[in-house]
């Protein structure tokens, strides 16, 4: 319900794979910029969208219901969600959530691209 | 494998402690035959189709949305309608405490129960375990609008399984008259009367998810029945004999 403070960059390191920098705070509010996020790291084709939490300040709730939806969008375009740069306590939220059964998580940049 | 930051993330404290599997205390042991070593099921470890709803309304400018919150996460269950019961955990309505519900249907009381997921001064938010009716979240949130405090009950949930999902028709109308009558009661104890509730569903995912149609082991409407049916023979067991 407050404005956001939250940026994200898209970037093509390869082809078909799109990273997401992720840099602030990831609430329901921040929606509108996931999504328009989504549909640039989408529009040319990215079958595997990347994640990339190295600048995540802070998360709610809603932030969790936010990443669900993502997923869904994604899983509906067949494409494929990996995450990088969680601190532990971020990493234990999406495995108390149970997002990492859907989201990949990886420890750095390379390997959440080599997986893909 | 993780990114090594110095200073804990200022929402350390509102997120629950990872858990794989619930447990409950002995106040809640009445229903823990539907909670204790169930994990928790998100959005996507249900069935149905994903549905997002929220629930809103407005109580003036008496109260603040922080103590709003507060009284809310205090009364909890003393605001639900009647037919409806809600267990406090000895710690209350916070991150990690597990509470037990009971809804009274169809002569016998179905028992399951949530995890407190997370909580601030803004907002809590419940999750749902294996067995329960919806798999997903449910966010109860105040917010000042315009000088006045708006409250909002936001879910993000889809049936657990295809047992539900065949009763989601009639779940969802039973939704609407449970969240709209909580919003009226919580508004009520704020000294608005009769409080407009306003209603939005929309469905963000219209597939069902089919690997997950054993979720139906778990059942806690089918659980409930059995354990209701077989009380005399646990009462029988239970008996001294002479």
């Amino acid at each position: 319900m407050s404005d956001p403070v939250l940026s994200m960059d898209v970037r093509f390191p390869n082809d078909g794979v799109a990273v997401i920098d992720i840099v602030g705070e990831v609430t329901a509010a921040c929606e509108p910029t996931l999504m328009k996020a989504y549909e640039e790291a989408s529009a040319p084709g990215a079958k595997r969208l990347v994640l990339n939490f190295d600048g995540l300040d802070y998360m709610n709730s809603g932030g969790i219901g936010m990443l669900v939806t993502l997923l869904v969008r994604a899983n509906r375009q067949h494409q494929q969600l990996a995450a990088y740069g969680l601190t532990d306590h971020y990493r234990q939220i999406f495995e108390l959530t149970r997002l990492d059964e859907a989201i990949s998580i990886h420890g750095d940049e390379s390997s959440a691209l080599a997986s893909a | 494998m993780t990114n090594a930051k110095s200073d804990p993330p200022r929402d350390a404290q509102n997120w629950a402690a990872k858990v794989d599997r619930l447990e409950v205390g002995e106040e809640q042991a009445a229903a823990g035959y539907n909670i204790s070593g169930r994990r928790l099921t998100g959005p996507q470890q249900g069935f149905g189709r994903l549905w997002q709803r929220t629930y809103t309304t407005n109580v003036g400018d008496v109260v603040s949305p922080q103590d709003l919150i507060a009284d809310w996460k205090q009364h909890f269950g003393e605001y639900w309608p009647k037919g409806a019961t809600f267990h406090t955990a000895l710690t209350g309505v916070s991150p990690g405490a597990v509470s037990s519900i009971g809804i009274s249907t169809g002569g016998m009381t179905l028992a399951t129960g949530i995890m407190v997921l997370y909580a601030d001064d803004d907002s809590f938010t419940f999750m749902t375990p294996e067995g329960h009716m919806f798999a997903g979240m449910i966010t109860f949130e105040a917010a000042e609008v315009a000088g006045t405090t708006e409250v909002e009950i936001k879910i993000l949930i889809r049936t657990n399984d295809p047992l539900y999902e065949i009763g989601w028709p009639v779940m969802r109308r039973k939704e609407d008259q449970f969240w709209v009558a909580t919003l009226k009661n919580l508004a009520a104890h704020h000294g608005i009367p009769d409080a407009r509730v306003t209603e939005v569903t929309t469905c963000v995912d219209r597939k069902r998810l089919w690997s997950n149609w054993r979720n139906v082991r778990h059942n806690a409407g089918i659980r409930s029945g059995v354990h209701t049916m077989t009380a005399p023979a646990r009462a029988l067991k239970r008996s001294p004999r002479t």
